[in-house]
């Protein structure tokens, strides 16, 4: 299974990503944002980084790079998209995903393990979790603060599109503790922590972080 | 050349922690009678031409405003 993980100028995660899908099993397959090529792989990471800078918002230029339109014509198709931190904001600036990602409401960058809590395990990169599943996995930011208007917030969690909320203590103001949502399709899924730097013993508070990406692995084979 | 600028700030639901940063320093400096503070941002554009009021009105609303998150007000050249 070809996994891309684009590279937009100011992407730090892409390296880490990458060794994830291999640890995972999956071959990982460097795409330039610059391009027009996704080069056949079957789903693609957006990493975590500063792209841009986070010039006139976190994620606003890189979601109007050349190769996110070929993301977001893939997307409507089908096609898994996993979005981690600077790669949730780019998703959510793509339309991709509902809301936002603000400044954090203490205002201070916060680094640190963070319990999750899994609370869909259907979706194309949390099957390999059960729902309810607690984890631990990094969160590194100081514009994570999920934002949505009330109505969008009432409409996602009617809809079960909430995929990971926060446990053990709110990192930056998230509303309603959301870590991560998704897609109405649950192929396309947004996260502010970093699982990509949860994936062996030596480097990461667990090794849980790995399951988002063999979750995709089992999802492209049970669709194949 | 003709000058548009553009403003932009947080939707009034959507808390701006860094307003209230700045408001708190305002409070220690002795200015108690300031009672908010919304932080936003202003883009000043220089166009060739006439300005086109929709095709300006696209750029405030899809690049430089998130309307998830913020509004934005358009100020085109009054003369």
């Amino acid at each position: 299974m070809r996994i891309g993980v684009i590279t937009f100028p100011g992407s730090l995660d892409d390296v880490d990503a990458a060794r994830a899908v291999r640890l995972a099993g999956g071959e990982p397959v460097s795409l330039w944002h610059g391009e027009h090529d996704l080069e056949d792989v079957d789903a693609v990471v957006l990493p975590g980084g500063f792209s841009y800078g986070d010039y006139l918002r976190a994620g606003a230029i890189a979601a109007r790079s050349p190769l996110m339109a070929d993301v977001v014509a893939a997307a409507s198709t089908g096609l898994p998209v996993l979005g981690i931190c600077n790669g949730f904001q780019v998703l959510c600036e793509a339309g991709l995903l509902p809301g936002a990602l603000t400044r954090n409401s203490h205002l201070h960058f916060r680094n640190r393990d963070q319990g999750l809590r899994v609370e869909r395990a259907d979706s194309a990169w949390t099957s390999s979790f059960s729902a309810g599943q607690e984890i631990v996995v990094p969160v590194k930011n100081g514009e994570g603060r999920y934002v949505a208007a009330d109505a969008d917030l009432d409409r996602l969690e009617g809809e079960g599109r909430v995929v990971v909320r926060y446990t053990g203590g709110n990192p930056n103001g998230s509303s309603r503790d959301i870590a991560g949502v998704m897609s109405a399709d649950g192929r396309v899924v947004g996260l502010m922590p970093h699982p990509e730097h949860a994936v062996e013993d030596l480097t990461g508070p667990s090794t849980d972080g790995l399951g988002f990406f063999t979750s995709v692995l089992t999802s492209l084979v049970g669709s194949r | 050349m003709p000058v548009v600028v553009v403003d932009v700030v947080l939707k009034p639901e959507i808390s701006d922690p860094q307003g209230q940063a700045v408001l708190g320093a305002l409070g220690r400096l002795g200015h108690p009678g300031v009672r908010s503070v919304r932080q936003g941002k202003h883009f000043v554009l220089e166009v060739d031409g006439t300005p086109d009021a929709a095709e300006l009105r696209e750029i405030a609303e899809t690049l430089l405003a998130n309307p998830v998150i913020e509004d934005v007000e358009l100020h085109l050249p009054t003369d």
